[in-house]
């Protein structure tokens, strides 16, 4: 009935706040609802908004022709690149596990099952400082088995393996925290009735499980991409800022701006906060998917 | 499909869902695992199918010893209390699953799947709903398609899990009723769990009655119903009157009152518990030196027996204010001419005594 009612007053998905809102004896005071709803936006547009709006502006303060030129400079382009790279490898392999983690988490009981969901938090409580200095221990030149790295010619800190390494760890729990509430939520009953049919592992997972989260699987992919081409403190670690050759696009806007280029900096930070904007109109795509699927699934 | 379970054990942690079960049940019946909630009845089907491990014991099917053989590999049809259907797939595909997962050489050809998913459909009287998703459906048509997608891959046996349990009055009675129909057309080895002793008495051959992990009795509905063989067995059963006493001679003293119970082989002193149905429960009036002290409650005329409900007496309950149940003819009814809050006595002729401590 509520939905009734909600297509009715034209707006979906807010049936039971919009006939709240519509009956006199539930109706806040004018005063009461501007002011909410003023001091909300404000603290929107101060905070949010308006940085946002700064970092374009900054970015073309010195002209188009400028920022084109910022972003297609070698060591801009070095650092794009660089960047794709390390979500490119990231990404993937947090996908593979983060599946694989939570599979296992949700549809099966083993021992050390709490110690795994603690250890995949992990990389959120820590600071991405503590991380990226984690891998300068193991992997630098006085760390564990550094040494023995250097004899073999690997490079690990201060080149492109320990940026990817250091990416990987801060973007680990993604998919595998969006995962998990869903996949404990729907249950193993779908999977044991496959099993029953005749189905193989594979089959079940392929043919059962797998549709049954891609919306939230690729929610977490997106989050974890974001996370990916974002991630500052931990790769500032290791990187050893070499321009052109260790520099991701987060750590390039760092050196232009602190060598007072501002508008070049201003120019490749806009292009994360585009890729920002871009992640965000995606997940609110898929959100608006997930939601139309959800009601269908309720109804009965 | 004849299915053998010889000296089950299964805990979870502290808790013993099964305590040493073993059970035949022969092929083609249609047979229910009763018991109260926490019984370990649907731990012994899930093990039964294979999505449980046992602790100890072993499943045999068909002859043969299937606790180590793989879920897929146990030819069973399994319906889940909450249908487990595929809520992405069809109605349809949910149906033809079974089919499409086969090994590419026993996978039969689309259009063999497709004539044999319309059979199905069809005999579960639900071949309009096929392009239907799960979710636009109501729980008693889920639950029949469920069992039309158990029933494609042609299980040797069909094992339910509570399937009514989530179902409203009506759509139960309706599905139970389908359910024996259905058995009876195909005549496949069944095995239904539930809690609901209406249920089983009506549609199983057999009943299998369970408590704490243990086989309380195993017989066929009336065998259920009118001997049961332990005192859980009567008191989980039906309606019934319970007295709890010590044995006088031909007598059971139950607080100040005797009732007579007419057997011989117990010993005075010996502390029991006595079961009987309403209908063998007799109301009487007038001092006659026997029968427990009770007062009329209320009087139920809305049927063709007429349904006594009496309270008892403070101390023949040993404190616990207890209702009884009488079924009186109209006729004895006349006779009695009982008035709400008279003081009667009742007694049964049919008393069946279990000692306390069994």
């Amino acid at each position: 009935m509520a939905g009734a009612v909600a297509a009715r007053l034209g707006a979906p998905n807010s049936g039971s706040a919009t006939r709240f809102e519509a009956n006199l004896a539930t109706r806040d005071l004018p005063w009461v609802k501007y002011a909410v709803l003023g001091l909300g936006l404000a603290y929107f547009a101060l905070f949010l908004l308006l940085p946002l709006i700064a970092v374009f502006v900054e970015a073309f303060r010195k002209g188009w022709n400028a920022y084109i030129a910022a972003l297609t400079e070698p060591d801009a382009l070095s650092a794009i690149r660089l960047t794709l790279l390390a979500a490119a490898i990231s990404v993937p392999l947090n996908l593979i596990f983060g599946v694989a983690a939570a599979w296992s988490i949700a549809k099966f009981d083993f021992p050390g099952k709490h110690l795994l969901i603690t250890f995949i938090d992990l990389p959120f409580s820590v600071s991405p400082v503590v991380a990226g200095l984690i891998y300068v221990l193991i992997f630098g030149a006085q760390g564990w088995i550094g040494p023995w790295l250097s004899a073999h010619d690997i490079k690990v800190i201060f080149a492109v393996p320990g940026i990817v390494l250091a990416t990987i760890f801060v973007t680990f729990p993604f998919v595998a925290r969006e995962l998990i509430p869903l996949m404990q939520a729907q249950g193993r009953d779908e999977e044991e009735a496959a099993v029953t049919l005749g189905a193989s592992g594979l089959q079940t997972f392929w043919r059962v499980t797998l549709p049954n989260i891609k919306w939230a699987l690729l929610y977490g992919v997106i989050l974890c991409n974001a996370r990916a081409m974002g991630e500052f403190g931990a790769v500032s670690v290791v990187s050893g800022h070499i321009r052109g050759e260790t520099n991701t696009m987060p750590l390039h806007v760092e050196i232009l701006y602190n060598e007072y280029q501002f508008a070049a900096a201003f120019a490749v930070a806009s292009l994360l906060a585009l890729l920002a904007l871009v992640t965000l109109a995606v997940k609110t795509y898929i959100e608006w998917r997930a939601s139309q699927v959800a009601p269908e699934e309720k109804t009965s | 499909m004849s299915i053998e379970v010889r000296n089950i054990s299964k805990s979870f942690g502290a808790f013993k869902a099964l305590d040493n079960v073993s059970l035949d049940l022969p092929s083609g019946e249609l047979i229910a695992l009763l018991g109260p909630s926490g019984c370990g009845k649907t731990t012994l089907l899930r093990i039964i199918a294979g999505l449980e491990y046992a602790d100890q014991g072993t499943v045999i099917l068909s002859g043969q010893d299937a606790s180590n053989k793989h879920v897929r590999d146990r030819h069973v049809g399994f319906v889940f209390q909450h249908y487990a259907l595929f809520r992405h797939m069809t109605v349809f595909e949910n149906v033809a699953f079974g089919l499409r997962v086969k090994p590419r050489a026993a996978r039969p050809p689309e259009k063999e799947i497709r004539a044999k998913v319309r059979r199905l459909l069809e005999l579960v009287q639900l071949d309009w709903l096929a392009d239907r998703f799960p979710a636009q459906l109501s729980g008693g048509q889920r639950q029949r398609i469920a069992l039309a997608r158990a029933l494609a891959v042609e299980p040797q046996v069909l094992l339910l899990d509570e399937p009514f349990g989530a179902l409203d009055a009506k759509v139960r009675k309706e599905l139970r009723r389908w359910l024996r129909r259905l058995h009876d057309e195909l005549h496949i080895s069944s095995v239904f769990v539930t809690h609901d002793q209406e249920e089983a008495l009506e549609v199983a051959d057999r009943v299998v009655l369970m408590n704490k992990g243990r086989i309380e009795q195993i017989g066929s509905p009336r065998e259920i119903y009118n001997e049961p063989a332990t005192s859980f067995a009567y008191g989980f059963i039906g309606t019934v009157n319970e007295f709890r006493g010590r044995v006088e001679g031909g007598y059971v003293r139950v607080g100040n009152d005797l009732l007579p119970h007419g057997r011989t082989d117990l010993s005075d002193g010996s502390a029991v518990v006595a079961f009987a149905r309403p209908h063998e429960t007799e109301i009487i009036k007038g001092e006659i030196g026997e029968g427990v002290e009770a007062k009329v409650n209320r009087i139920l005329t809305n049927g063709a027996v007429t349904r006594v409900e009496l309270i008892a007496n403070g101390d023949a309950r040993e404190g616990r204010k207890d209702y009884f149940e009488v079924e009186v003819t109209p006729d004895d009814l006349a006779a009695l001419s009982l008035a709400t809050g008279e003081r009667v006595r009742i007694r049964s002729k049919r008393l069946s005594l279990f000692g306390e401590n069994v």
